[in-house]
């Protein structure tokens, strides 16, 4: 095409440059890159996807189905981006991919966000009923967002010829948008896609922030922002979508949509050198006016009705235009690279050729309202045989369709339906009264005479393998028939079969004729075939969109405890346990993992060592009822703790599975502290809470999460009284004055601390529980006063061998939801009395004997360790499929044993302690003895020391 | 994303809630007299019918009330929200 000096809403004083596929391309501001090709004379962007078809520019607006490239190198490099929307800047870089991009494999250097917002009524589309809505409903007094996909307002109109109120459109859009921004209560957002509509008026929005600016201008500022929009009424004002025409080597680069044709001519200041039109309607004669206006030879219009006599087709006649109704466009011709030649035209049902040259045929198959976002929330779709096209059918709550998106079809008319619907939509918000506001523009629009109902020309020797359904994905007519005729009947499965509609494009253009074709083929009516479903995102949106700012560091929250920096300066390594940090081992000097583990062990056994146990979970519970409350959740009976004690207790949901554990302090009459799992912390707080609140409101019980405010210093082994009298002089440790699972108020190196004896390793231990803010002061105390006996630090790691040498069972690691107190042995632990999930441990599954049971297992080999989720079997040969009795849960290295061992769930395991069973593993097969699940210190002697 | 109405705090957005299943499904008086189905029945059963149902919702990141939202389940319409203790004619 050609560019006409002085046309198109670009500044041709002003010229930029990029490249495409490595070659100068000389542009203007407001050029997009479509345009930049067509007006040097690209006409073929690439080739097809599967058939290796040359392709061009078929349009000015999102629905091309061809127009697409990579945009930007390196890492910010984009695939499949759409040309037609791609603004040009000085600078920019554009490869020819036009089905296929390419990932960048690195890290995406540009910068996303994310923004919330309100409003009243949110108005999608700026054309002239969109427009009209937005500004009756603003100056009915609703907030209003205002949003469109290009840079500028008014739609349709900046690819139109239109007078508005007796001057030209662009004037009455400039009106309303100083209207509109005059308004504090109005938003107006260009370059911005509603991508998803969501229940409650959740409305999802993608802005282009600064993509459209040179890299350098760029800085500071998000390449995209992601709006979460939460309006009380949507107006749908998408517009429409012209549908081409289905007829042999109808792809060729220079066939375009009518529409298209005379958007580049408005909006870009191009035109062909010689054009031929096919049409069905009316309305592509205003392609026909508008190019003759601009000095365009248009050899012919080829118009599919017999005797077009509508006010439009008079006119082109007029102007000399050579109409020829009843007669179709039967092939077209190329030129050496592919591209739009000539055109074969025909009578309709055969008859005398003849060959046209020209380098543009505007297509018009007719008009297909664009209203997806009326789909996304069960919106359905009739067709209308006056219209001969999908509009809504249904009305969904909330959303509101207007303009051409509503098949209303005319500037005037849809102004007057957008005004009507914004005062609709803000009455509906409280403002205003839609049957009382200001009266809508008068004047109608000049009607048209009906368009054809006709979608295809077939090939006269009946190879269909050129006609074109789907540009994007290469569908042609012999595939859909291909598809028909083996059965398919849906146009859901017509869609899987052959891609139609598929891709990044969504068959924006081809989706309705691909209907047609089916309900032509099985001689249906179309309402009874219908077009596929249209699905969220309406455009793609990048990972990095969703991922906003909430990345590395800022992706998700860490824990740590008020010793954590210690626990970094010596040189911990750290494990995740839900969102904390905790300390898994500590290695000295050039020490593995196993080694690490190996003398902190031996530490605890033989020494003294000590542990931040801070990220138990504490809950706070106070209120006459507490004991009453924990009995009816916990196994065991906790309101006959005395004051100053503690006690181990076991919860079960209702389904008799275990769900937590932990250790209950009765700190005061009606105050009790209950540790959790670090991991379950949460779900118990909202657990209680949930018992509480709905089944026993009567209780007089407060819960309240203590984690974070409570640091627990855990000083373990045999030497841990003489560190205990040297931090606390006044406190009387002998097993006789402080007992097992007693708790004292003590001041400890100074400082108020609350001393419990408790111990998760079968050694004597004291914990330490000191405010957040001493603990870290805590630790270096307890720290600087073992040191003398060796105090050593442990992690996770080894308080996890320790507790299983004890046949200590984890939440989560012996148990999996599946697991009842009865199969880890726990028959002592259930009281005589109601509580939650009691009644499910006597179901008949509970009662089976062959359920898993925890036992310990030791390998036959002292030097085997297991892996962890390893599974046992009967036999030491075996036969796959083999059946599964069980499965290892545990596995360490015992230092006090000096020798492999494990836990693990076995099929009946209680009854068949002293047996051997194997663990089949992909190199070898593993014999491993059943034993009780206490193999170590089984008398429990340790604990006092 | 749905919009619910917390009816301590008034409307929030989904993310701030926790879902609880089917309202008023109440935790058996005295378990130890049902039978092993009877007990079944309230573990496992719960109503998933098409149209207006009543179910638990806890304003987790805000009040951590619990309270009963009426949905229909098959358009998504909050219908309404309302208190433990309140009917669910009583929801707005």
């Amino acid at each position: 095409m050609k560019r006409l000096a002085g046309r198109g809403r670009i500044n041709q004083d002003r010229t930029i440059s990029f490249t495409w596929d490595g070659r100068a391309m000389s542009a203007h501001p407001g050029d997009t890159v479509a345009s930049v090709l067509l007006a040097n004379g690209i006409r073929v962007l690439g080739s097809s996807v599967l058939m290796n078809r040359p392709r061009g520019v078929v349009t000015d607006t999102m629905s091309d189905p061809n127009a697409f490239g990579q945009i930007g190198t390196g890492e910010s490099s984009e695939p499949l981006m759409r040309l037609t929307q791609v603004e040009v800047y000085e600078g920019l870089t554009a490869m020819s991919r036009i089905h296929k991009g390419v990932l960048p494999t690195g890290t995406d250097t540009g910068r996303f966000e994310k923004r919330h917002a309100h409003c009243d009524v949110l108005v999608a589309g700026a054309g002239p009923a969109g427009l009209a809505a937005a500004l009756a409903a603003a100056e009915a007094g609703a907030r209003v967002l205002l949003v469109d996909e290009h840079p500028h307002l008014g739609g349709s109109l900046l690819g139109e010829d239109v007078v508005i109120d007796d001057r030209p459109a662009h004037l009455w859009v400039a009106e309303v948008e100083q209207r509109l921004r005059d308004n504090p209560a109005v938003t107006i957002l260009t370059r911005t896609t509603v991508f998803n509509v969501g229940d409650q008026g959740a409305i999802a929005l993608m802005q282009r922030v600064s993509e459209h600016l040179p890299e350098a201008k760029r800085r500071g500022r998000a390449l995209r922002r992601m709006w979460q929009v939460r309006t009380h009424e949507l107006v749908v004002a998408t517009g429409a979508t012209e549908r081409p025409l289905v007829f042999p080597n109808n792809d060729r680069p220079g066939v375009m949509l009518a529409a298209g044709v005379r958007g580049y001519l408005h909006r870009y200041g191009l035109v062909p050198e010689r054009a031929v039109v096919f049409t069905t309607n009316d309305d592509a004669y205003r392609t026909v006016l508008d190019l003759i206006n601009a000095g365009v030879d248009v050899t012919r219009v080829v118009d599919v009705r017999p005797d077009p006599q509508g006010w439009l087709p008079r006119r082109a006649r007029e102007l000399g235009v050579e109409v020829r109704g009843g007669s179709v466009v039967m092939d077209t011709t190329a030129a050496a690279d592919g591209a739009l030649a000539g055109v074969v035209v025909a009578p309709l049902g055969g008859g005398e050729t003849e060959l046209i040259t020209c380098d543009v045929l505007a297509v018009s198959g007719g008009w297909d309202p664009l209203f997806d976002l009326h789909h996304y929330l069960g919106g359905t779709a009739r067709w209308d045989e006056q219209l001969l096209a999908f509009v809504q059918d249904n009305v969904v709550a909330g959303q509101r369709v207007t303009g051409a998106a509503a098949g209303i079809f005319g500037t005037t008319a849809c102004r007057r339906d957008g005004h009507l619907i914004g005062l609709v939509a803000a009455e509906a918000t409280g403002f205003g009264s839609a049957t009382s506001g200001p009266a809508a523009p008068e004047a109608a629009d000049v009607t048209e005479q009906a368009p054809a109902d006709f979608v295809r020309v077939a090939a006269v020797d009946g190879d269909e393998s050129h006609s074109f359904v789907d540009h994007h994905r290469d569908v042609t007519m012999a595939g859909i028939e291909r598809a028909l005729n083996s059965g398919i009947t849906n146009v859901e499965h017509l869609k899987r079969y052959t891609l139609v509609g598929t891709g990044t494009e969504q068959g924006r253009t081809a989706k309705v004729n691909a209907g047609r074709l089916a309900a032509d083929h099985f001689d249906l009516d179309f309402h009874m075939i219908g077009v596929s479903n249209a699905r969220p995102p309406s455009q793609p949106v990048t990972f990095g969109s969703f991922a906003g700012r909430a990345l590395g560091a800022r992706f998700d929250p860490v824990r740590t405890t008020a010793i954590h920096s210690w626990h970094v300066a010596h040189g911990a390594v750290f494990e995740d346990v839900g969102q904390w940090k905790r300390p898994w081992f500590f290695p000295q000097g050039t020490e593995d993992m196993d080694a690490a583990v190996l003398r902190e062990c031996a530490a605890v056994r033989e020494g003294v060592g000590m542990m931040d146990a801070s990220t138990l979970g504490k809950i706070d519970l106070r209120g006459k009822d507490v004991g009453v409350f924990l009995d009816r959740l916990y196994t065991g009976t906790m309101g006959t703790l005395k004051v100053g004690r503690a006690r181990y207790g076991v919860m079960c949901k209702a389904d008799g599975m275990v769900f937590d554990d932990g250790v209950v302090l009765r700190v005061a009459e009606d105050n009790f502290v209950a540790t959790t799992t670090t991991g379950g912390a949460a779900g118990v707080l909202d657990w209680m809470e949930d018992f509480l609140q709905t089944e026993w409101p009567d209780l007089d019980v407060w819960l309240t999460s203590v984690t974070e405010q409570w640091a627990t210093v855990a000083v373990v082994g045999p030497q841990v009284r003489t560190v205990m009298s040297t931090l606390a002089p006044e406190l009387d440790v002998t097993q006789d004055s402080f007992k097992f699972m007693q708790v004292e108020d003590a001041v400890v190196a100074g400082m108020p601390a609350r001393v419990a004896r408790i111990s998760f390793s079968g050694e004597l231990a004291f914990e330490i529980n000191v405010p957040t803010t001493s603990g870290l002061a805590m630790w270096e105390a307890v720290f600087a006063a073992g040191e003398p006996y060796g105090i050593t630090p442990y992690g996770t790691e080894a308080m996890h061998v320790l507790r299983a040498e004890k046949g200590y069972f984890i939440v989560g690691q012996e148990t999996d939801g599946t697991v009842t107190p009865l199969d880890l042995g726990l028959d002592w632990m259930i009281a005589d009395k109601e509580f939650v999930g009691r009644r499910s441990l006597r179901r008949t599954d509970m009662l089976r004997e062959d359920r898993k049971q925890l036992v310990g297992i030791l390998p036959v080999d002292p030097n085997d360790r297991l892996p962890e989720g390893a599974q046992l079997i009967e036999t030491a040969e075996y036969e796959i499929p083999v059946a599964m009795i069980g499965h290892v849960t545990s596995s360490y290295e015992s230092a006090a044993m000096g020798r492999t061992f494990g836990l693990a769930l076995v099929r009946g395991g209680r009854s068949r302690i002293g047996e051997t069973i194997y663990a089949p593993l992909l190199d070898r097969t593993v014999a491993v003895e059943l034993v009780d699940p206490i193999i170590f210190d089984a008398e429990g002697t340790r604990r006092d020391g | 994303m749905f919009q619910i109405r917390c009816p301590y705090c008034g409307p929030r957005d989904e993310p701030e809630f926790k879902y609880g299943g089917q309202a008023h499904v109440a935790y058996p008086a005295d378990p130890e007299q049902l039978s092993d189905e009877e007990w079944t029945r309230f573990l496992f059963v719960r109503d998933n019918s098409r149209g207006r149902y009543a179910e638990r919702w806890n304003h987790a990141a805000g009040c951590r009330r619990w309270f009963n939202v009426i949905r229909d389940t098959g358009t998504h319409e909050m219908v309404g929200s309302y208190r433990s203790g309140e009917r669910p004619e009583d929801a707005r």
